[in-house]
């Protein structure tokens, strides 16, 4: 029961409820590209949709692929999953007027995790090792699938220890 | 534990008790988290994925204290199977419609569900009967606390837990409350407070969420915003507004007794009427009626049902519950036979004065 977004067909991500003035609600499917335009016009009712275009010029989109899953905002558009903790980093100017439609915020204020990540670097790096562990047993160089699994291994341990 | 034990009972989160259990069936909080060095699921290979379920298994194996969690390999299950926990509300339609290692951890008396490998890492599920959101935060907020003892989950100091999608970043946190308003529905004033909900940022679905007709007159209404906000202040927001939509849907009852009771009465009367008699009926008619009587019992205009034998039958008569209960496979027109069959064998049960086999009971 997938919801396709009504003005491309591409998978529907965002999901609002349109109140009609007199009439009932009704349900209104986008992709983040569609859902993004039609906020910018629900915005803004002077604009009109073919005008859009002009204001995407202040943000250009970036060909750049994540280093550590690989993931690009393009394929973010398409599919409208991120794929790694660090695409927040890396897509972080695409992804701010994104967000600042779906929640009208930017900032955190909830819930801190007790544990921290306690070194960021190596959580990334971590993800890294075991993207390179999936490429690695695809080609069946299984010798270098190995030497990345000691890696990790011994990057775990280091995460488990408590301080240093 | 199997689930076809699970089939004849009912979650807890149908109980049909708590406060204002007339209006809100139930109160559910869901927490979003991901493990830190491990890519989202949709960048995730097979071998990963049984990595993070592996992780995760052994992290959240006994966060639930003396209730130990029953564990379901989600894909291997069958299509009916799956169907079957998406109708009882303890996975979503993602996870039981996904591809590729997934899971779930169920608390036995179901007001605790963990989903592992469904869009994020780890969902992890608070559902109770009534009117209950702020003990479901607490509940959840207690588990996500002791998971996080034992694995670190991705999170940035700007953006909060950070979530595949981006509708989730923050607190991670979808609230909601599903509340049955056949009154409002009937005299349709739902529209407008549908347009009430919309300027304070709340969304309204249906049983079975996006997407899905608010049939039965059930609808979920829940936290758009994740990020910016505090847990607390997400859930005062859905504290404010229920009572004042259960104060509407009672309004528009007392006027409906006032002002049309006859007709009224009589609406619920032959919806009654039908769900005895009737030799085939589809799942739609059945909501629909059962939406009605559901509404007949709580205003004494039916006085020979319990409220929680009505909330049963809302589930046992969706396509897998239905299937489950008569142990057959049944498609079309033999489904709507059974579940025909089914209602009019429930409904005659409550004359006798004591039903031979009450695995109701809980
Ligand atoms: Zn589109
Ligand atoms: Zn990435």
């Amino acid at each position: 029961m997938k919801q396709k977004c009504q003005v491309c067909g591409e998978r529907a991500v965002i999901h609002i409820t349109q109140i009609e003035e007199e009439g009932a609600a009704s349900q209104l499917h986008f992709c983040y590209r569609h859902a993004q335009d039609y906020l910018k016009e629900s915005d803004n009712p002077s604009s009109s949709p073919a005008s859009g275009s002009s204001e995407e010029e202040g943000v250009p989109e970036t060909s750049v692929a994540c280093p550590v899953c690989g993931m690009t905002f393009a394929k973010f558009r398409e599919t409208g999953r991120l794929g790694c903790p660090n695409d927040y980093e890396i897509f972080r100017t695409e992804l701010k007027p994104l967000l600042e439609n779906i929640h009208g915020n930017l900032r955190h204020v909830g819930k801190v995790p007790k544990r921290l990540p306690i070194d960021a670097r190596r959580q990334t790096e971590l993800i890294k090792l075991r993207q390179e562990i999936q490429q690695a047993v695809a080609i069946e160089d299984y010798e270098r699938a190995a030497l990345l699994r000691d890696q990790i291994d011994s990057l775990e341990k280091e995460e488990k220890r408590p301080s240093e | 534990m199997d689930l076809n034990d699970l089939a004849p009972r009912n979650g807890e989160w149908l109980r049909g008790d708590g406060s204002d259990a007339d209006i809100v069936i139930s109160s559910r909080v869901r927490l979003a988290r991901n493990l830190a060095d491990f890519p989202f699921c949709s960048r995730a290979d097979e071998a990963q994925r049984r990595d993070i379920e592996n992780k995760l298994r052994t992290s959240i194996g006994d966060v639930h204290g003396d209730q130990s969690l029953i564990f379901f390999d989600v894909g291997r299950l069958d299509d009916l199977d799956r169907q079957f926990l998406v109708e009882r509300q303890l996975i979503s339609r993602e996870l039981a419609s996904g591809q590729g290692s997934r899971s779930v951890a169920i608390a036995p008396r179901e007001d605790v569900s963990l989903m592992v490998n469904e869009e994020d890492h780890l969902r992890l599920q608070v559902l109770h009967s009534g009117y209950s959101v702020r003990q479901c935060w607490e509940t959840v907020n207690k588990l996500d606390d002791l998971v996080e003892e034992r694995v670190t989950f991705a999170f940035s100091e700007e953006f909060g837990y950070l979530t595949a999608c981006p509708t989730n970043v923050g607190t991670g946190m979808r609230a909601s409350v599903m509340l049955h308003l056949p009154a409002l529905s009937m005299t349709k004033q739902i529209d407008r407070v549908f347009r009430a909900l919309q300027k304070i940022q709340l969304a309204v679905r249906g049983l079975y969420g996006e997407g899905s007709q608010a049939s039965g007159d059930f609808y979920q209404i829940s936290n758009n915003i994740t990020l910016g906000k505090t847990e607390d202040a997400i859930i005062s927001n859905i504290e404010v507004v229920v009572p004042t939509i259960v104060n509407y849907e009672r309004t528009a009852r007392r006027s409906l007794i006032k002002e049309n009771k006859q007709t009224l009465h009589d609406r619920v009367s032959r919806a009654y009427g039908i769900l005895q008699a009737a030799q085939t009926i589809s799942s739609e008619e059945t909501m629909a009626l059962l939406s009605s009587v559901r509404m007949g019992v709580n205003l004494n205009l039916i006085d020979d049902v319990r409220i929680d034998l009505i909330n049963d039958l809302f589930i046992h008569t969706q396509p897998a519950h239905l299937q489950k209960l008569e142990g057959r496979p049944l498609e079309g027109e033999d489904r709507n036979i059974a579940r025909a069959s089914y209602l009019r064998k429930r409904l005659s049960e409550i004359h006798r004065t004591k039903p031979p086999t009450d695995s109701q009971a809980n």
